[in-house]
This record gives C-alpha cells, sequence and structure tokens, in this order.
C-alpha cells in the first residue's frame, strides 16, 4: 500500500477507513448472531442426528414391523432406573429374555405409585452397546407418551421390540451377544409444576425432596 | 466534569502535545485505549487478589484430611467455582486481552486508537459488574456450587436452588458479551487501522496473537451465550432444553460448553505465546526464529481448537469411533505448538541472552508450558482419562498451562512493558527476586499435584483419604510461596512508582524492534501525531 493519502488529524479515521471499520464491524456482529443462532440450532440437530444415527444407544421407532425370526439370537436385557424425584417403584419383569434377529418380542415393565396422589411419569430410553442404537426397533412402548399412575395402582406396562438382521452383518456390532434396553423414569415437569416439586426443592445440595414421597 | 482540578494530579502522560481530560471523563468515560488498557490491567490485579485469596483458602482446607475451615461441601463447590470463573474470565483475559492487547495492538500497528473507542469503554465497562455479580453470588443463599464448567443436572434449580447461580450465569452473560465487543473492536482495528506499509506479514506477532483470539472470541463465546441462556430459562421459565424428562438431554450442554470452553483455553495463552515471542526476541537481541510460522502456527492452533471438543466428553459416553476421532485430532495441535517452542529455543539459540525478569519468566514461561503440553499430550489419550479424568492430574496439566503459562506470560509483559505504560522502570533486583520466588511457589504447589491425580485423588472434594496427606501438605506450602511472590509482586509495583526512576524511550536496546518503542514512555496522550511509515 504505497502513499495512501494520510487523513487530516491522524487521530480522526478518514471517511474511507470509518466506512470499513463500518463494514468489518456489521461482519463480526453478524457472525455472533450467525453463532448464537447456531447454538440453538444445536438443539434440534443433536436430537435428530441421535435419531438417524442411533448415536448414544437411541433406538429406532415408529419403523416397520418385525421382518420375522433369523437364525441369529442374542440376549436382551432389561435395566430399570427410578429418578429420586418420582416416587414410583419401577422395575422389568423378567431379567433378560433370548430373542432371534428379526424376531419381534414382547416385555414387560412393572411400576407401582404408593404414593397418596396421582402421579405423571415419563421414561428416557436407550440401549447398550449404543452401537446398536440403529439396529433395535420399537414398535410399541409405554415409553412413547407419559403415563399416568392413581395413589396405590400398579400396573404391568409392555415393550414390543425386534432387531434388525443386519446387526449380524455390521463388523461393528456383529459381536455383540447381548443388549442391555435401559429406562429411566422421571416425574414429568408438568406434574412437578401442578404439585408444587418444582417450587419447594429447597435449599439444599443433594438428593430432591418431593412433596408426593410416600411414606417408606 | 471536574475538569483542571486533577489535570496535574494524572500529568505525566499529558506533559506532550495536547490535555488530558479531567479525572472522572479520563477513567470513567474513558475511550483512549492506552487509559482503557490500564484500567483492564488495574481490574486484572484487583482480581487476582479475589482469586488467589480463594485459592490460599482451599489450600489451607486441603492442607490436612478432615474438614478445616470450610462449612461443607456446598460452600466448598462455591469457593472453587468462583476462583475458577475468576481466574478465567476476571484475571488471565482482561490483563492479556483488555489490558496489553487494548494498550500495544493500537501502537505495535501503529494505529492511533482502537477503531470504536467508545464500544472499548462499553467492554470495560461491562466486566466490572459482572465481576461485583460473580464474587456476589458467593455470599447470595448457598453460592453458586456448579464449578466453572456449570454441568447441569447440578447447575440446574433442584440442586443450586436460589438466585446465586443465577447471578454467576449472569456475571457469564456479561463478562462474555464484553469480550465480544472487544473481539469485534481487536478485529476491525487489525484489518482497517494499520499504518501504511504494515501489511499483514509485517505485523508483530503479539498483534498476530490478538487477531487469532479475537476471532476465536468471536466464535466462540455466543455458543456460552446460547448455551448459558438456556440453562437460566431452564432454571427460571420452565423449559427443558437440558432435561431428560422434558425431552432435554444433559449432555447436549457439554459438547456446547466446550464448544466454547476449548477454544478459550487458546484464548487464554495465544496472548502469552505473543508476548513471550517479543520478550524473547528482545532479550536475545534475535528477530524472533521463523516469524511466518509462528504466525501461522497460531492460526493453526486456533482453527483445528475448534474441532477438538469433545476430549473433555471422554468420560460422558461417547462412542469409541467419535473418541477416536477426537483423540488424534487433539494431538494434532502439538505440531503447531511444537513449531512455537523449538522456534522460542531457536531464537535464543546462538542470542546474546540478557537474563532480565521479562526474559526470566519468558524463559519459564516456555519450559513450565512445555510441562504442561506434555501432560495434556498423555491426558489426550482417551484410555488413559478413563482412569485420569476428574483427578488431580488434570489439575496439575491445566495450571501447568495456565497458571504457569498464561500468567507467567502476563507477568513478562507486566515487566516488559510497565516502563512503556507508566514510564517508570521496575526495580530489577525485586524484580528477580519476585520471579524465583513465584517459580519455587507455583512448582511445589502444582508438581505434587501430578503424584496425587495419578495416585486417583479426585478433584472437587475438600476431603481426602489419610494416603494423600503428605504431597497435599506439600502443594499446599507451595501455595504459600506462591501467594507470597503475588505479595511481592504488588511491592514490586509500588516501589516502582515511588522510586519513579525514569524509563527511557527504549530501555532494552537494539532487541526491541516494535513500534511502542519508537515512542516515548510513558507515549504521549494521543500517541502518533504522524503516522508511522512502515518499511
Amino acid at each position: 500500500m504505497p502513499e495512501a493519502p494520510i487523513p487530516r488529524s491522524p487521530r480522526e479515521a478518514s471517511p474511507r477507513q470509518r466506512s470499513g471499520n463500518r463494514r468489518i464491524a456489521v461482519a463480526t456482529f453478524a457472525t455472533v448472531a450467525g453463532m448464537v443462532g447456531l447454538s440453538f440450532a444445536a438443539v434440534p440437530l443433536y436430537a435428530a442426528f441421535c435419531r438417524v444415527t442411533g448415536y448414544n444407544g437411541t433406538v429406532q421407532t415408529g419403523g416397520p414391523a418385525a421382518p420375522g425370526a433369523t437364525e441369529r439370537q442374542v440376549t436382551v436385557r432389561f435395566a430399570a432406573t427410578t429418578h429420586p424425584s418420582l416416587p414410583w417403584r419401577f422395575e422389568a419383569a423378567q431379567n433378560a429374555m433370548p430373542v432371534h434377529l428379526g424376531e419381534s418380542g414382547l416385555a414387560f415393565y412393572r411400576a407401582a405409585n404408593p404414593a397418596e396422589r396421582a402421579v405423571e411419569g415419563v421414561a428416557t430410553y436407550n440401549v447398550t452397546p449404543e452401537v446398536v442404537g440403529k439396529y433395535f426397533h420399537k414398535t410399541a412402548c409405554f415409553c412413547f407418551d407419559a403415563q399416568t399412575l392413581r395413589p396405590g395402582q400398579s400396573v404391568e406396562m409392555p415393550v414390543s421390540f425386534w432387531v434388525d438382521p443386519a446387526m449380524a452383518k455390521d463388523p461393528e456390532t456383529r459381536d455383540i451377544r447381548t443388549i442391555t434396553l435401559s429406562y429411566t423414569f422421571f416425574r414429568t415437569m408438568a406434574d412437578a409444576e401442578r404439585t408444587g416439586a418444582l417450587a419447594s426443592a429447597g435449599p439444599h445440595v443433594g438428593r430432591a425432596a418431593s412433596p408426593a414421597a410416600p411414606p417408606r | 466534569m471536574a475538569q483542571a482540578a486533577h489535570d496535574t494530579a494524572h500529568s505525566g502522560h499529558d506533559d506532550h502535545h495536547d490535555h488530558a481530560p479531567g479525572f472522572v471523563s479520563r477513567w470513567l468515560f474513558s475511550t483512549n485505549h492506552k487509559d482503557i488498557g490500564t484500567l483492564y490491567i488495574i481490574f486484572a490485579v484487583v482480581a487476582a487478589f479475589v482469586g488467589v485469596t480463594l485459592s490460599i483458602l482451599m489450600r489451607i482446607e486441603l492442607q490436612q484430611p478432615g474438614m478445616q475451615i470450610f462449612s461443607g461441601g456446598q460452600a466448598w463447590n462455591a469457593m472453587i467455582s468462583a476462583h475458577g470463573l475468576v481466574m478465567v474470565f476476571f484475571v488471565v483475559m482482561p490483563a492479556l486481552i483488555g489490558g496489553f492487547g487494548n494498550w500495544f495492538v493500537p501502537i505495535m500497528i501503529g494505529a492511533p486508537d482502537m477503531a470504536f473507542p467508545r464500544l472499548n469503554n462499553i467492554s470495560f465497562w461491562l466486566i466490572v459488574p459482572a465481576f461485583m455479580l460473580l464474587v456476589g453470588s458467593m455470599f447470595v443463599g448457598q453460592g453458586a456450587g456448579a464449578g466453572w464448567t456449570i454441568y447441569p443436572p447440578l447447575s440446574d434449580s433442584t440442586y443450586q436452588s436460589g438466585p446465586s447461580m443465577d447471578m454467576a450465569l449472569f456475571a457469564l452473560h456479561l463478562a462474555g458479551a464484553s469480550s465480544i465487543l472487544g473481539a469485534a473492536n481487536f478485529i476491525t482495528t487489525i484489518f482497517n487501522m494499520r499504518a501504511p506499509g504494515m501489511t499483514l506479514h509485517k505485523m508483530p506477532l503479539f498483534v498476530w496473537a490478538m487477531l487469532v483470539t479475537a476471532f476465536l472470541l468471536l466464535l466462540s463465546v455466543p455458543v456460552l451465550g446460547g448455551a448459558i441462556t438456556m440453562l437460566i430459562t431452564d432454571r427460571n421459565f420452565g423449559t427443558s432444553f437440558f432435561k431428560p424428562e422434558g425431552g432435554g438431554d444433559p449432555v447436549l450442554f457439554q459438547h456446547l460448553f466446550w464448544f466454547f470452553g476449548h477454544p478459550e483455553v487458546y484464548i487464554m495463552i495465544l496472548p502469552a505465546f505473543g508476548i513471550v515471542s517479543h520478550v524473547l526476541s528482545t532479550f536475545s537481541r534475535k528477530p524472533i526464529f521463523g516469524y511466518l510460522g509462528m504466525a501461522y502456527a497460531m492460526v493453526a492452533i486456533g482453527v483445528v481448537g475448534f474441532v477438538v471438543w469433545a476430549h473433555h466428553m471422554f468420560t460422558s459416553g461417547i462412542s469409541v469411533d467419535t473418541r477416536a476421532y477426537f483423540m488424534a485430532a487433539t494431538m494434532i495441535i502439538a505440531v503447531p505448538t511444537g513449531i512455537k517452542i523449538f522456534s522460542w529455543i531457536a531464537t535464543m539459540w546462538g542470542g546474546s541472552l540478557d537474563l532480565r525478569t521479562p526474559m526470566l519468566y519468558a524463559i519459564g514461561f516456555v519450559f513450565l508450558f512445555t510441562v504442561g503440553g506434555v501432560t495434556g499430550v498423555k491426558l489426550a489419550n482417551a484410555g488413559v482419562t478413563v482412569i485420569l479424568h476428574n483427578t488431580y492430574y488434570v489439575i496439575a496439566h491445566f495450571h501447568y498451562v495456565l497458571s504457569l503459562g498464561a500468567v507467567f506470560g502476563i507477568y513478562a509483559g507486566f515487566y516488559y512493558w510497565i516502563g512503556k505504560m507508566s514510564g517508570y522502570q521496575y526495580p530489577e533486583f525485586w524484580g528477580k527476586v519476585q520471579f524465583w520466588t513465584t517459580f519455587v511457589g507455583v512448582n511445589i504447589t502444582f508438581f505434587p499435584m501430578h503424584f496425587l491425580g495419578a495416585q486417583g485423588m479426585p478433584r472437587r472434594y475438600p476431603d481426602y483419604p489419610d494416603a494423600f496427606a503428605g504431597w497435599n501438605m506439600v502443594a499446599s506450602i507451595g501455595s504459600y510461596i506462591s501467594a507470597a511472590s503475588f505479595l511481592l509482586f504488588i511491592w514490586v509495583v509500588v516501589l516502582t512508582f515511588v522510586r519513579k526512576e525514569k524509563a527511557a524511550a527504549n530501555p532494552w536496546g537494539e532487541g526491541a524492534t516494535t513500534l511502542e518503542w519508537q515512542v516515548s514512555s510513558p507515549p504521549p496522550f494521543h500517541t502518533f501525531d504522524e503516522l508511522p511509515h512502515i518499511r
């Protein structure tokens, strides 16, 4: 840049410099806005990514019915966890069951509400090993919707699933013999709000207090 | 405003051509890059006093097994969280970016001031209330005890109820806004305000460092802003971004946080890289070895730094392929970093070394940053991290690159430039005493933490089994020496301003070649009456 014309006083930017400054500033703030937008876009994108790729053991839902049994067999184990904020007893009705790849399996979970008021819960779920996520199909499950249990009510909840035979061909998954299907039951946010469990979490660190906690 | 009355009290800067404004308009409404830089440095020293005090409280607690001075786990958690956030956002960043960056970027590129002087003022005055909010959060309710990483669910309304967590989050918001405005200002200044002849490939390395840092800030801080906004609405407005019961995912927060958090560690270290390059070259009386390589190594570190974030999440349940990628990408960063380390050594090689205080700090930086870098490569291994994750080994690693890396960079810059900034040269003897006290203190503090971590002592606990007592005692003693060295630093500053030993325009001789050494010490209130022309 030889001999650019120097402005009247070097302390004041020339009009050309000033418009350049403005252009760059606009570009930088547009970048900032874009990055904020991207961070919010990450929320649906992350969910979609997990759904499509089976990442983090995300199972396939709403897919076709089971194609029919093949020869390979795997063991499906059932795990159940309850979040401390939900006053339920929640457990698998069976520890494990053998299924053939492609065969439709039906398993049951048991939930009981010993509290003195109706409580609404909802379950999150995945499978391990996580790579199996894209081959594990659920055709019907109690976990698709929130469940409400009346005081003292006890229910058996079904889950119907099948494992894609393609799993036996994928080098990443063909050695897998055991799949663990896991559920964690939470109190729904709407229910927590209704019963004031959110507000009364209280000044503490550790286990959340719950007004609907059952007398143990 | 109170014009002339204060002028004489704050002269020294304005004995040149033009009058500095009065006290209020000069220091509260400041638009001058040098004054804002000074404000940032003073602010960082004040914040450092708070941060160091917190760390000493922590080391008193950890000196022996059992609970010593803290009432319980939550008080401890609030304290360690505040220590981390204060040091990152209110000590290292203001000192390196706001302080030295504001002071020397415009001078080094021959610009009359920053591109947007008033924006610069807002940047500074946003960080002051941010700091007050964060410090205040320690005294409200039970404090914000979710660690500096503020992971949900620990940071949600169940486990951190009450307004203190919201205060801390809002403090981060303000500090983030301040950083973003500052970054926009630096980018505009560096791209558009350079003196004639100052091409990008002639820019001093400190300016390059600040340019890369500004880009990292611009791209990463908004993501933190987004993440903590979601956290705030999750806490207060019933959204469920990170709540599984509402369809959210807490691991998403970790992704967002570390997409910001990993570039953030380069934001803290790159300006120190720049300072160290100048100091090593000045006191070796040689130009920096491999100038272009050094500049583009920083660019490479900045770019790659954006695609390695999940190495902080190796134990968060991510798939083995993902871990393999993030492990490899992380290790690649050792390549440009190695280029920098070897270029620094090559700069010193065969040079005429002058071991003044800034040079001692710069050499100390190269040595200790390398130690931290080596443990970093070790921690980058996904398999090893399963054992070392959240142990004192990690604490040792990041204190070697930050507490001993970035902070040594700050000290090097301070001793290098204090004569230029104030017009008074520091006392060399006390400077050297201060260096050696710091060097001994921080190493005694942090080196034993490698042993503790390798033996499995977890971080973030106020108590530990008796087996860890020995090295914890050593680390605590080291931290008291480090605290003494910080007080010694205050003493050096006091001596500097009491002795009033006039600094020459260029006290360092022929090795100091950048533009700031061609103006008087201190530079006139308005630096360049005539824009310099760079050959």
